[in-house]
């Protein structure tokens, strides 16, 4: 680690420097404010009666706290012709989140382990095109998509979007897996083999055992896509299958007559939360896993 | 170890999805791009027309503006804002890993999330020119969100507070592993804080810059749920990019062979910033 910040050591700190210390940290804590505006004017105001919304503002705390807005948000919105509120939704995201995490992090140990330890010819070109689907805009597979889903009967199923969410997740995990398994101690697969271990030995007694850190990350970061995922879900998903976001957008933008704001929010931070959970549970591991996909290091 | 029959035959499965649902799928809307295609998929072939008519659309045009202005400002104020956060917090500071949360936790927001919550923050009725209305400053307005013109800044900022930490964290990964050798150096020939950070420091992040804005270019080409959740693509259609006129005349105007055209320019733009970045990147790794 490089030591780069200079007031922190020297016996004699100098005036300036006391200045320089304290004007960091007032920049820091302002914009440390800005960034927790958003979350706190949801929080406070999906506390609030809707009247007080209209007449009172977004900054202050709720006169009267009411509970309402959740209950609304959770069981009885209006969200396309049904009045259920978000808890089916919720439920779906979850049916597809969960099969698809598993899946695909079990692809990308695969592959990883495939692509690091085996060689054969093209290997790198394999690699490169399955990375490359990460950055692909899929707007360009949406057409071909929505037909091959109708052919194989998964249109608006949980079940196609799972397999959607699978396939272009691919290039992700297998990005992590292979990075994180092109660092591992070559002798300690070399000596397993010896010991006569053969492809599947190798993967589950010595690699996977060594694999948590990048298990973690890679269960965060697709769960965190997955979850939050929308275009695939609009597109794909029947009103029975629509994932969260594609309720939470539809009961925001869609609904007519009174904005119900404190409905609104109450239902944006339920879409949240998860994620939310899951980020400050892991957050060490969530900025690894952020950065493995683009710094190494 | 040379791969034999089943390390083949494992990788197969994915090599043979990606391979028919990404460069197969993008083959066949390449395809359906020259076709008459309109509410279905219409084989009968038409040459460029698509492509000329939608260069000949004032709506793709605006998409496209759109496009540069979100871009442009996304990725410099982002990657600016970004490295900024990422060298204050470098300072040593305390309770370091709360203010990195803070700074990284809209990062774990669906587009859709942040789209409702920034929504009602630009409303007039109710957001920050309420609010400061309210503080005694009546004559104060901002109505981004309701002029056509000016919406698509409220993109740009609600992206910006998305990502900015995502950046930054990337940076402060890229600070953290800065060889020390040179920063010693030039501390010891007297050189100031900033001066290191200007002619050592940032010089090293290069890399870190590169996969940044590769990153940040792809992001915003794709950038979609966001204009969805917190305009809609409006007022009228002011703040379309592209993606929402792809979705728009595919899927809603039945103009496939337009749309199918529109979404292969996406895929040349990203395509034009990420292979050469790719090619490199796995150049680069080397296993053992």
């Amino acid at each position: 680690m490089a030591d780069v910040a200079l007031p922190s050591q020297g016996t004699h700190v100098s005036a300036g420097l006391r200045v320089g210390r304290v004007a960091l940290y007032a920049v820091l804590g302002f914009m440390a404010l800005l960034f927790l505006i958003p979350l706190y004017v949801m929080l406070v105001n999906a506390f609030k009666p809707l009247s007080e919304i209209e007449t009172g503002n977004l900054i202050t705390l709720p006169s009267h706290w009411t509970l309402q807005p959740w209950l609304t948000a959770w069981g009885t919105a209006q969200i396309g012709v049904s009045a259920h509120g978000l808890k089916p939704y919720f439920l779906n995201s979850f049916l597809i989140a969960i099969p698809a995490v598993i899946i695909s992090t079990l692809i990308g140990a695969l592959n990883g382990y495939i692509l690091t330890q085996y060689k054969f010819r093209g290997a790198n070109l394999v690699y490169a095109a399955l990375l490359f689907a990460v950055f692909i805009p899929f707007q360009i597979v949406l057409i071909p998509m929505a037909r091959l889903l109708g052919m194989m009967d998964l249109s608006g199923t949980i079940k196609g979007l799972i397999f959607v969410n699978v396939v272009y997740g691919i290039g992700f995990v297998t990005l992590f897996f292979r990075n994180y398994y092109a660092a591992f101690p070559h002798e300690l697969v070399r000596s397993a083999r010896m010991d006569g271990a053969g492809f599947f030995g190798v993967l589950w007694r010595i690699l996977l055992p060594n694999s948590a850190p990048i298990i973690v990350v890679t269960v965060i970061w697709q769960f965190t896509n997955i979850w939050n995922e929308f275009l695939f879900g609009s597109t794909f998903s029947s009103y029975s299958s629509s994932p969260l976001t594609v309720a939470l957008n539809n009961l925001v933008n869609s609904s007519m007559g009174v904005k119900e704001y404190n409905v609104y929010f109450a239902a944006a931070i339920i879409a949240a939360v998860p994620t939310l959970i899951v980020y400050l549970l892991s957050g060490k591991y969530f900025v690894r896993g952020l950065m493995a996909g683009s710094v190494k290091g | 170890m040379k791969a034999g029959f089943l390390p083949k035959l494992l990788l197969s499965p994915s090599v043979l999805l990606v391979l028919a649902c990404v460069y197969g799928f993008i083959a066949y809307t390449v395809y359906l791009s020259f076709t008459a295609s309109q509410m279905l998929p219409n084989y009968e072939w038409v040459g460029l027309t698509n492509y000329k008519i939608l260069l000949g659309l004032q709506n793709w045009w605006i998409s496209v503006n759109n496009l540069w202005i979100f871009a442009l400002l996304y990725i410099v104020i982002s990657m600016g804002l970004g490295l900024f956060l990422a060298i204050l917090i470098d300072q040593k500071i305390r309770a370091e890993s709360v203010v990195r949360s803070i700074f990284l936790y809209p990062m774990a927001l669906s587009f859709i999330v942040v789209g409702t919550a920034w929504k009602w923050l630009f409303d007039p009725g109710v957001g920050f020119e309420h609010v400061i209305r309210q503080l005694g400053f009546t004559s104060f307005s901002l109505r981004w969100v309701t002029e056509s013109h000016l919406a698509i800044y409220c993109i740009v900022v609600a992206a910006i507070w998305q990502t900015t930490g995502f950046v930054m964290a990337m940076f402060l990964a890229g600070l953290r592993g800065i060889d020390a050798e040179p920063v010693n150096a030039a501390r010891i020939d007297g050189a100031r804080t900033w001066q290191i950070y200007v002619h050592v420091i940032i010089p090293q992040l290069a890399p870190v810059f590169a996969s940044a804005f590769v990153v940040l270019v792809t992001m915003a080409i794709k950038s979609y749920d966001l204009v969805v959740a917190l305009t809609s693509g409006g007022p009228a259609n002011g703040s379309w990019l592209p993606s929402v006129f792809m979705y728009q005349y595919t899927f809603t105007r039945s103009e496939m062979g337009v749309g199918s055209a529109s979404s292969v320019l996406m895929l040349l733009a990203v395509g034009l910033f990420v292979l050469p970045y790719l090619l490199s990147e796995v150049r680069r790794v080397k296993y053992g």
